[in-house]
């Protein structure tokens, strides 16, 4: 993070956010923050509750305490709707993928271009999904298939597509080269860095560190719900993250 | 040579098959349906394949096919639907009551909006009771097959009680047309008609289809396929058409239907036309159709039922969406319910029973995929005219009602079991 940055006011803040299943605390008075233009790496352990945080900004759960301020305003995100009229965009761990429609269907899947009768308009989609994967992945041909058909690279920008269309300001990415060769990871890196060159604002859950150091300008580790710290990534260490995430330990402590 | 000659010919016919982009899988189940329709005509000496039963086919396939197009959105969204026999009977009877006990009362007998108002208020029932259904299924997440194994038991009771277990009759003389029979066809001339409409109607909107995805630059079927597929559409709707028109009005009806309406009885034959019943199974069909593929609402069924959880991170309110899913379930069993009841002609307790299964048959003979998100109407409606051939059949043929059942009951397994060996070997 630029020293610029630290001043203004975030994009998105999530503060002091909770969720609970029953009674095990999955998210526990955690707040994070991402400025315009600035990657901020979540880390942790599986069921650190990384990925359950994320969820309550992108609508897919509810929280039961916190509050979420988009450019210093207070705004409520009760599903995933919401946080699409907020812009807020998701690249889930799952895809998210409806695996018996096609890749425009996808994309579009619940904005659909509809003609001036209200008809869904399949070819106009399909036109708009061949100009973005053209500059997204330029091998990209199967267009009429299902997405079940094509493979997990492939699967994989159609889920990335659908976040970047859609003029993204803070856009979610979960664990989104878990399934990559790493060809396509460095296609991804490329896809990040172009981002924030546009000023949007990115999350990325990882528990790659390595990925979290080349490409983060901040990083947060969560261990068992709670969050270990936020730390600039230029400041730490490999050794420091690993710690952080290992043992719940901030460097310096 | 030989073999060279059978091999290019072979590779010839695959690519024709190939650029006509046909569904391989709806070839198979016409092949199933003309095998089908060969043997029975073979075994009968030729009493299958006739104008006359044609005909009856295409009526008594109409209440089950209306239905399974509705029970396609149902499945497809990963739900079942074990209510529509029961509730055919109940809206059936609503409906017989309303044109026979209550209307009759205040607009007299007979009285030409005595069956509009029995339709839309069945219709509204329906949709109101597929409401009911999808709302506790959708918002308080009880299983499909329970809520509608519970809708069974309650209609069918329900049932019973709107005129404590009494047969009524007769209905209403134009609600009956609605059912076919000698009366309720369009007759020769508007079926030659509504033929000629159909088959422009389909010709222009293939020439659009085409220009639309000419203008975006995307690759285009070979002309020679477009014009085999026009040739095919047009070939099939007027070749019903003239099969409609080939069967004739037994002379004694003829004579009531024109002394009914007081002119001379004609000299000529007069033929029967398409019956009615199939004209609304055309109506919905193209309507469920355009639903499925050309709205959103469609959409999103098929992206729910593809992958739930996707669907609802997509914004989709999946659990409104069952509601309306169920209630166009209801609406069009409520059609059927007319239809049903129109061709009888009186609405008895038993109206419908064991349809549930038939709809459902006819839907997953038809392709559709009972682990969701795949399913066609043309597949359900062929489905459903596949399931009432072969019990029309095995009737003409002179096999033992329990007989029937076994048939039936081992073709809808073993359809079942193709489809998924289909599914596996072509990776769909």
């Amino acid at each position: 993070m630029t020293q610029a940055n630290a001043n203004s006011t975030p994009l998105v803040e999530m503060r002091d956010i909770q969720v609970s299943f029953g009674g095990i605390k999955a998210v526990d008075h955690v707040s994070i923050d991402v400025h315009p233009g600035e990657v901020v790496g979540l880390l942790g352990h599986n069921g650190a509750g990384k990925s359950t945080l994320i969820k309550v900004l992108s609508g897919a759960y509810k929280r039961n305490g916190g509050e979420i301020y988009i450019n210093g305003e207070k705004v409520e995100i009760h599903n995933p709707r919401d946080a699409r009229a907020h812009n807020i965009e998701t690249i889930y761990q799952t895809l998210a993928l409806a695996d018996n429609l096609d890749a425009a269907s996808n994309l579009f899947l619940g904005r659909e271009i509809t003609n001036k009768l209200g008809f869904v308009d399949d070819d106009a989609m399909e036109a708009e999904t061949r100009k973005i994967m053209g500059t997204l992945n330029p091998n990209f041909e199967k267009f009429s298939a299902p997405v079940s058909a094509l493979s997990g690279g492939q699967r994989q920008s159609v889920a990335i597509a659908r976040a970047v269309y859609f003029d993204a300001r803070i856009l979610i990415m979960d664990e989104p080269t878990a399934a990559l060769g790493p060809h396509e990871t460095q296609m991804v890196a490329d896809l990040i860095k172009q981002l924030k060159k546009a000023g949007i604002g990115i999350f990325l859950i990882s528990h790659d560190i390595h990925d979290v150091l080349d490409l983060c300008d901040r990083a947060s580790v969560m261990k068992n719900g709670k969050l270990v710290g936020t730390v600039n990534v230029d400041e730490v260490t490999d050794d420091d993250l690993l710690s952080m995430i290992i043992l719940g330990k901030k460097p310096g402590d | 040579m030989r073999v060279e000659v059978d091999f290019t010919m072979k590779e010839t016919l695959k690519k024709f098959v190939a650029g006509l982009e046909l569904d391989t899988r709806m070839l198979g189940m016409i092949g199933a349906l003309v095998i089908l329709w060969l043997s029975f005509n073979f075994i009968t000496d030729g009493r299958f394949i006739t104008p006359r039963n044609i005909f009856n086919l295409s009526v008594q396939t109409a209440s089950v096919a209306v239905m399974a197009t509705g029970m396609v959105f149902v499945i497809v969204t990963r739900h079942i639907d074990l209510s529509v026999g029961s509730m055919l009977g109940l809206l059936g009877m609503i409906m017989g009551a309303l044109q026979v006990h209550i209307l009759p009362q205040y607009l007299g007998l007979e009285h030409p909006l005595i069956w509009v108002i029995t339709i839309v208020i069945g219709v509204g029932a329906g949709i109101l009771i597929g409401a009911a259904q999808g709302w506790v299924i959708g918002y308080l997440a009880v299983p499909s097959f329970i809520v509608t194994l519970g809708g069974l038991l309650m209609y069918r009771g329900a049932a019973w009680w709107v005129t404590t277990g009494q047969t009524v009759a007769p209905l209403d003389s134009t609600f009956r047309l609605l059912g076919g029979g000698a009366e309720g066809t369009l007759g020769a001339d508007l079926s030659w008609l509504l033929g000629i409409v159909a088959s422009i109607a389909a010709v222009v909107m293939m020439v659009m289809s085409r220009r639309q995805k000419k203008s975006h630059g995307f690759k285009l079927k070979p002309i020679w396929a477009e014009y085999t597929l026009g040739a095919i559409a047009v070939a099939l709707i007027m070749g019903f058409v003239a099969v409609m028109n080939s069967y004739p009005v037994p002379k004694g009806a003829v004579k009531r239907i024109y002394e009914a309406r007081g002119e001379d009885i004609p000299q000529y034959a007069v033929m029967h036309g398409i019956a009615i019943p199939v004209v609304i199974v055309f109506v919905i069909a193209i309507i469920m159709t355009i639903i499925a593929r050309r709205t959103r609402f469609g959409r999103y069924i098929f992206a729910t039922g593809g992958n739930p959880e996707a669907a609802e991170l997509s914004g989709i309110d999946t659990r409104l969406l069952t509601v309306k899913v169920f209630a166009l379930m209801g609406a069009l069993t409520a059609i059927a319910a007319v239809i049903a009841s129109a061709r009888l002609g009186s609405v008895g307790n038993d109206l419908g029973t064991l349809d549930e299964l038939r709809v459902i048959a006819a839907a997953v003979i038809g392709g559709t995929a009972l682990a969701g998100g795949v399913g066609t109407i043309y597949g359900a409606l062929l489905g459903a005219l596949i399931m009432q051939s072969l019990q029309s059949g095995m009737a003409m043929v002179g096999v033992d009602a329990p007989l029937q059942s076994i048939v039936v009951g081992f073709v809808l397994v073993l359809a079942v079991y193709l489809d998924i060996a289909y599914r596996r070997r072509t990776g769909h």
